[in-house]
């Protein structure tokens, strides 16, 4: 039926099946949409966010997708800039997952603002000092950068290229995309770098508070290093998990081994930063805020194990496999060096956002707890369904991996 | 944030805790006075809105040595790099540097809650239910009690304390009228502190030596909230029991060296 559409000399599913594989994804959108909905007419109350949790679910998931997503940039970026042709083979499914997390990211904060109207209010009467505006640009023009990165994959299509103009637009976009790698790399350093620095410019939570460097505090970096530590194994198991839908070799096993030693090497180096700044934080500016360390944990479910877990199991342990040769040629152990990589991040995010809320800061102010809605979950699993959906339509219609044909070829 | 020279004023207030009685009139005072909105069920209290909030602490102690104290806490309008005002993406809070008071802009904010997030003394409050703002106001004929003199917030705004703006303007504009520039002392004071049935709460210009709150903010009994911070609050609190002026910050173990006065 869509056999027009599907690239020259690659097998699809039927169109059947691909139907059918759609649609738990398409529930998930619907449910999101109900949720978007009713937030959007009947206000934030259908939350179950409050005055003491500001941020929430959405904004853990805003910044774990975005973290997830900077594989597309840094692969860019070793592609592009640096010079690692290999990385080729896997570019157009980097920038699909860039550009899914992204739009998702952007859709999830329109709802996720009380007045969405005035979305644009950042731009116009933008407050230079605020570190939210500058998430706020970069992530705007980024997002227009991945859109124009995804669209000489898209003119790929075999239908799109029977069109000249198409065609030819598509290989000019080529050409100059390495300028567009340039440009996305540079916005999303600072963006990146923006999302942690929101949370370590909050001097008065002294949870999230730390030193700042020039005008940027340490979580400034370390949100950069951690996003381009995580994101290119969030694009390993992408990949591996289209590979064992599809059941077919995509990426060469050397491409894999590439970007898992230099995420390896870039967690190491992560790891040995945020020990260092815990270390300096926990000596410096908590006793500085009249507190000890295990002070933030007297109430509530949370606790100090949350850090453990977050820089031992999910961050050395995956650094020590990833950065072993032998470790992360073992199928199985890279997949969960990769996983637990990518829990690591989201935990990361986890604790500066719902921990730093969680914790009262004046002595008499009590604790209080928070469990988010079904709309809450609708909206951020509606992203995860349009992720499914967009990338799986992706892979299905146009040449997402490169040497799909030649690896397939050869095995059979 | 860039330097700005210090303004002529500093309104701030003193709120003698040892006069507290817990009584609430400064939060009722303050919500008829600024028309903060109400539910018809107000069991949710992390969704209420209270400009002025009414905090209970208690030394800890069994009977017969307990003791029970309240802090009124109206918004502090930080004076050094005020937590919200810097992180507030469309520039909708902004501290006066003529007056010392933070504004917030309620048809500018988004609603994207930061400055929640920044501020450690919960004194932001967002609008979770359309309260006033809306076709048809619920419960009906509520509105015929609303100011005139105070907008009405919207869904999906933060609202906080404005150290009632409204009658520093209507006292500039009556004194403008009579020709003078300069106020008197009582010519400009919160709801909260005119309604406070024991004179707890003290209101007036810090920068003005003639001024009760300037005295009052330099007593030896005078501490402010979470000072260890570095907000510089513009809101004072007197106390001259010990555990009281304890519960105003954070101290680990070796800090805690007596620091008031009478100790219960």
């Amino acid at each position: 039926m869509d056999a027009a559409l599907i690239p020259d000399g690659l097998k699809r599913t039927s169109p059947v099946k691909f139907f059918l594989w759609t649609l738990p994804w398409l529930g998930l959108l619907a449910w999101g949409g109900l949720s978007a909905l009713l937030c959007l007419l009947l206000g934030l109350n259908q939350t179950n966010m409050s005055n003491i949790f500001a941020f929430a679910l959405w904004i853990v998931f805003d910044l774990a997708v975005i973290a997830l997503g900077a594989g597309a940039f840094f692969t860019g970026f070793l592609t592009y800039i640096i010079g690692k042709k290999e990385l080729k083979d896997i570019i157009n499914a980097t920038v699909i997952i860039g550009f899914i997390c992204y739009s998702g990211a952007v859709a999830m904060l329109g709802i996720d603002i009380g007045q969405p109207i005035r979305g644009w209010f950042i731009f116009w009467h933008a407050n230079i000092h605020s570190m939210l505006t500058e998430v706020s640009f970069c992530i705007t023009a980024y997002l227009a950068v991945l859109g124009i990165e995804y669209l000489p994959i898209i003119l790929e299509n075999k239908k799109l290229q029977e069109i000249r103009d198409f065609r030819i637009f598509g290989h000019n976009l080529h050409h100059i995309m390495a300028v567009f790698a340039a440009t996305g790399v540079f916005l999303s350093f600072f963006h990146q770098g923006s999302l942690g620095g929101m949370f370590g410019v909050m001097y008065a939570r002294p949870f999230a508070a730390r030193w700042e460097f020039y005008i940027w505090p340490t979580t400034f970096f370390l949100f950069v290093f951690s996003a381009i530590a995580a994101g290119p194994c969030f694009t390993i198991l992408c990949t591996k998990l289209t590979e064992a839908l599809s059941r077919k070799k995509l990426v060469p096993d050397g491409t894999i081994q590439l970007l898992a030693k230099i995420s390896g090497w870039l967690l190491a180096g992560y790891m040995v930063l945020k020990i260092i700044d815990t270390l300096g934080w926990v000596h410096g500016i908590v006793p500085s805020a009249g507190l000890t360390f295990m002070d933030f944990f007297r109430e509530g479910p949370y606790g100090a194990w949350l850090l453990g877990l977050e820089i031992i199991v999910c961050g050395i342990i995956p650094a020590i496999i990833l950065i072993t040769p032998q470790a992360r040629q073992h199928q199985g152990l890279l997949i969960v060096a990769c996983l637990l990589n990518c829990t690591g991040i989201v935990l990361n995010r986890f604790n500066f956002i719902i921990l730093t809320l969680a914790i009262p800061v004046m002595p008499f102010a009590r604790f209080w707890s928070y469990l988010p809605t079904w709309q809450e979950w609708g909206i951020a699993m509606a992203v995860v369904g349009y992720g499914m959906i967009l990338f799986s339509a992706s892979y299905r219609y146009l040449p997402l991996f490169p040497r799909e044909k030649e690896l397939n070829a050869a095995v059979n | 944030m860039m330097k700005q020279a210090e303004g002529k004023y500093k309104y701030g207030m003193v709120i003698d805790l040892d006069k507290c009685t817990g009584c609430g009139t400064c939060m009722v005072a303050c919500a008829s006075e600024n028309n903060v909105s109400v539910r018809t069920d107000e069991s949710d209290k992390e969704r209420s809105i209270a400009w002025m909030q009414l905090f209970k602490i208690t030394n800890g102690k069994p009977f017969p040595q307990t003791e029970v104290g309240y802090f009124p806490r109206p918004c502090m309008h930080c004076h050094h790099h005020t937590p919200c005002v810097s992180v507030c993406p469309p520039t909708a809070t902004q501290m006066d540097y003529h007056t010392g008071i933070v504004s917030q802009i309620y048809t500018r904010c988004i609603g994207c809650r930061y400055c929640q997030a920044a501020c450690p003394y919960h004194a932001r409050y967002f609008n979770w239910y359309d309260g006033y703002a809306w076709i048809q106001p619920f419960p009906k004929g509520l509105e015929r009690q609303l100011s005139p003199e105070i907008s009405v917030r919207m869904r999906g705004v933060v609202e906080k304390c404005s150290f009632c703006h409204h009658r520093l303007m209507r006292a500039r504009t009556r004194a403008y009228a009579e020709g003078r520039r300069e106020l008197e002392e009582h010519e400009y004071i919160t709801a909260c502190a005119e309604a406070c049935p024991t004179q707890a709460i003290t209101f007036g210009d810090l920068n003005n030596p003639k001024h009760k709150v300037t005295r009052l903010s330099k007593s030896p009994y005078a501490f402010r909230l979470l000072e260890k911070l570095g907000t510089e609050p513009k809101v004072y609190y007197l106390s001259t029991r010990d555990w009281v002026r304890k519960m105003a910050d954070n101290y680990r173990p070796d800090q805690l060296e007596p620091v008031g006065i009478r100790k219960t």
